[in-house]
């Protein structure tokens, strides 16, 4: 690898990884201190690799074997309020049953990070993949990003540290079930050296000193209330305010800290989502996670045959860029969203979050909205590029949006 | 004029005396210690002090004579019911008249 | 020196002016355990009275760290405190996971059970008013038999508590005890000896409620102490197996002189239903657990 910048890293070392080992990779390189992860299918390789380099000594970290998933992340929240990094992973299920816990940490203001390795959920059973499980979570105040291959997955949760300890906020790295947790590819592994001048120690906020004692998040009022030093202190109202702030100004960071990824390893960040030739699309493919490589290839097929097409792979799903998003679709006049989940009785989420940034820009543009990969229905390019013709013939109707989605499935 | 002189980003909180407010409100009635009954003062030496064990809300002091915080005693009455001279009485709050004098 | 008193530390951790009821059992009990662990802790509380003593943000009414945590996960609150202390190498404190009944015996118990089978090293302390008291006295596991609660509020609870104490004594944890508000010098030096024993340990405290329960709140130390002498509360530790009475229940069994339940029973407004099935029925599991006590009791 020929290095352009002195400052860029100098050990790379290209090892063939599935996402979740990946993964497993990022936490140590993170040098996480304390890891406490509830198996669930098919994140359990994330745990039991955890496990292997902790029992290895590989990895100076507290494992605690929990023993549900909502035990899990109260483990991670109290031991970052101590101050140690921490790191829990999960999928379906177990991050439903930690629901109550993500609005804590959040509410908590902890910068924990969590690993979701997108599976469907139940009922009825279904252990493959789709997002519907981290989109269920998006209103709990967690920074998400979304991953679209493995490389990806070991640079966000490096990554993911360094902006959550920064705006303490915690952050969700997302990854798709099977399509990348469990599927082989080629990543760059950082050298630990170089993570270490990447990553500073975490600071935390909270105290826990029996010298200076603080008791923390106690029951809030709705209004505001003067402390004994005649301070006027937040109510639950002004707490909460405070978070979103957080959120809305984290796009800063995370855009920083991603050119700071680059400037050192050689892979851009720097940006909300990934651009696929949208600089000449006036069709647009809208996916996330895996799905955004699929739609590439789709816009390949439908480029061949003439179509100006690009693809707007979101990455950092919360917040939301609208500023970006409207930008970035300001020539489109057919923007097609698959959701590999759904909002029931309404639509697919970032079909919802893409019109909510396009409300009141100038975009004008036809929105399709279809349901895909549900349960872990495979999804072929060729499957997007129909759904896209299929919209392109529907423009003609002169409808700017349908009442609801489309499914791609065999009903 | 909001709360951003507040820094906390959670809710953090410092000790403080009267969290609930002046408790010594609360009560209808008050603990009266008769002085020639209470162990320690008729011994004059730290002894028994059951009154400054049994207070839930630690508002006894381990003194000679044994002070009672008026400001926040509840008045629940478990300090004359430990007291093994009957030292203590509760007294009703409507029959303490403070601008009497004797 | 045993501490009574006379010698026992002036030094409070709680302030005057806290938010619990007049006479309340939790609050005594509290400023106990904080004064045995000279205020070296930290503290992790769920939903419970005990977070309403805390305080109501920005202000507390204690001068020790606390962690406030969802009402399920007291044990693993305190796992997270605790392996992040070791983490960083910090040392000297005593993470101390502190519940109500319902935080324990119901909700609470798969953490609390999976901790203690863990061995992880923390202090659990459950203090017992026998229903979800904070709001507004709904039945939990620890409500007893025939008791009136929000929930049972015409029948009454239809079946006994459960004896959670032996639960925890099941997981062949280092050190489990009973102890109670009345009787604060035993809970301090059961607290003290706790601090000092490496690995889960488990304290379990009767707190009796007066609105809850229905008695006057200056009786809070009588009806507590009926409890020991009607046997409904028994005063022991087990310390890596071995089985001790301590204070008024070692004195009652040294001298016969248990009295009947009913004594106990009848000072409280929430059995005023109580069938006289049911005070048989309690009477004989009072017998029972009593007897089982003085077979395997070493100091009597």
């Amino acid at each position: 690898m020929i290095l352009v910048n002195k400052k860029m890293a100098r050990k790379v070392s290209t090892w063939i990884l599935d996402g979740n080992h990946a993964a497993a990779q990022g936490v140590k390189l993170s040098r996480v201190q304390v890891i406490a992860a509830y198996p669930i299918t098919p994140q359990s390789p994330v745990t039991e690799t955890l496990s292997e380099f902790v029992e290895r000594g590989e990895l100076d970290a507290q494992y605690i074997a929990v023993e549900s998933e909502h035990s899990a992340l109260a483990v991670c929240t109290s031991a970052s309020m101590v101050g140690a990094r921490t790191f829990t992973a999960t999928s379906s299920h177990g991050l439903a049953y930690m629901h109550e816990m993500l609005h804590w940490a959040a509410g908590a203001r902890l910068p924990v990070v969590l690993a979701c390795v997108n599976r469907a959920i139940g009922a009825p059973w279904n252990v493959l993949n789709d997002q519907q499980d981290s989109i269920s979570q998006r209103d709990t105040g967690w920074i998400q990003i979304y991953a679209r291959n493995n490389q990806e997955i070991i640079d966000s949760i490096i990554q993911a540290y360094k902006i959550a300890e920064s705006v303490y906020v915690p952050v969700m790295v997302c990854y798709d079930g099977y399509v990348l947790s469990h599927t082989e590819m080629p990543v760059d592994v950082p050298a630990q050296e170089d993570v270490d001048r990447f990553l500073p120690p975490y600071k935390p906020h909270t105290i826990l000193d029996p010298a200076n004692p603080k008791n923390y998040n106690l029951v809030t009022l709705a209004n505001p209330r003067v402390n004994a030093e005649g301070v006027l202190c937040h109510g639950y109202m002004e707490l909460r305010y405070l978070l979103q702030e957080a959120l809305q100004n984290s796009r800063e960071t995370i855009i920083r800290v991603g050119r700071e990824f680059g400037e050192l390893f050689g892979r851009s960040y720097a940006s909300m989502f990934w651009e696929d030739r949208l600089d000449d699309a006036d069709i647009v493919i809208v996916a996330m996670g895996s799905l955004a490589m699929e739609a590439i290839v789709a816009a390949d097929m439908l480029r061949e045959a003439g179509y100006k097409v690009g693809v707007l792979g979101l990455r950092v799903f919360r917040p939301f860029p609208k500023a970006d998003v409207a930008k970035a679709l300001k020539k489109s006049r057919l923007v097609v969203i698959f959701d590999k989940n759904i909002s029931y009785g309404l639509e697919g989420a970032t079909c919802s979050e893409i019109k909510s940034a396009l409300y009141g820009s100038s975009v004008r543009a036809v929105i399709r909205n279809f349901i895909v990969g549900l349960g872990g229905r495979d999804v072929k390019a060729r499957e997007l590029v129909d759904a896209v013709n299929k919209s392109l013939l529907s423009v003609k109707e002169g409808d700017l949006n349908k009442e609801y989605p489309e499914w791609i499935c065999d009903i | 004029m909001g709360t951003r002189n507040c820094q906390h980003i959670c809710g953090e909180s410092s000790p403080a005396v009267g969290e609930a407010g002046k408790t010594g409100e609360w009560r209808d009635s008050f603990p009266v210690i008769d002085q020639e009954e209470c162990l320690p003062v008729r011994q004059n030496k730290p002894t028994c002090f059951l009154c400054w064990l049994y207070c839930p809300d630690a508002v006894i002091s381990k003194t000679i004579p044994i002070q009672i915080n008026m400001e926040y005693c509840k008045g629940c009455g478990i300090c004359a019911q430990v007291c093994p001279a009957h030292a203590i009485t509760m007294v009703n709050e409507e029959e303490f008249c403070p601008n009497e004098t004797d | 020196m045993k501490t009574n008193a006379v010698n026992m530390t002036e030094k409070e951790y709680l302030l005057p002016g806290n938010r619990t009821c007049p006479g309340c059992a939790l609050s005594l009990a509290y400023r106990h355990i904080l004064k045995a662990l000279e205020g070296q802790v930290i503290v992790t509380v769920p939903a419970s009275c005990l977070t309403v003593l805390h305080g109501m943000y920005p202000v507390t009414s204690v001068t020790v760290p606390c962690v406030n945590t969802p009402f399920a996960s007291t044990a693993a609150s305190a796992t997270g405190l605790v392996a992040g202390l070791k983490a960083l190498g910090k040392e000297g404190v005593t993470v101390l996971a502190i519940a109500g009944d319902g935080g324990t015996h119901d909700i609470g118990i798969q953490a609390l059970s999976a901790a203690a089978e863990r061995q992880n090293d923390f202090l659990y302390i459950c203090y017992d008013n026998e229903g979800y008291m904070n709001t507004g006295n709904q039945r939990s596991g620890s409500t007893p038999l025939g008791a009136i609660s929000g929930t049972t509020p015409i029948l009454g609870k239809q079946q006994n508590q459960k004896d959670i104490t032996a639960i925890m004594e099941a997981h062949g944890i280092p050190y489990v005890a009973t102890a109670n508000a009345s009787y604060p010098l035993d809970l301090y030096e059961k607290v003290r000896k706790a601090r000092m024993i490496r690995g889960a340990r488990f304290i379990h405290v009767f707190t009796p409620c007066s609105p809850g329960w229905s008695f006057p709140f200056s009786d809070t130390i009588k009806i507590g102490k009926l409890a020991v002498e009607t046997g409904w509360v028994i005063l022991y530790e087990v310390e890596d197996g071995i089985f001790r009475l301590t204070s008024a229940s070692a004195s009652i069994a040294k001298r016969d002189n248990l009295r009947p339940l009913r004594e106990y029973l009848m000072e409280q407004g929430r059995f005023k239903n109580i069938t006289e099935e049911q005070i048989n029925e309690l009477q004989g599991w009072v017998n029972t657990r009593w007897k089982r006590c003085l077979d395997r009791a070493v100091n009597l």
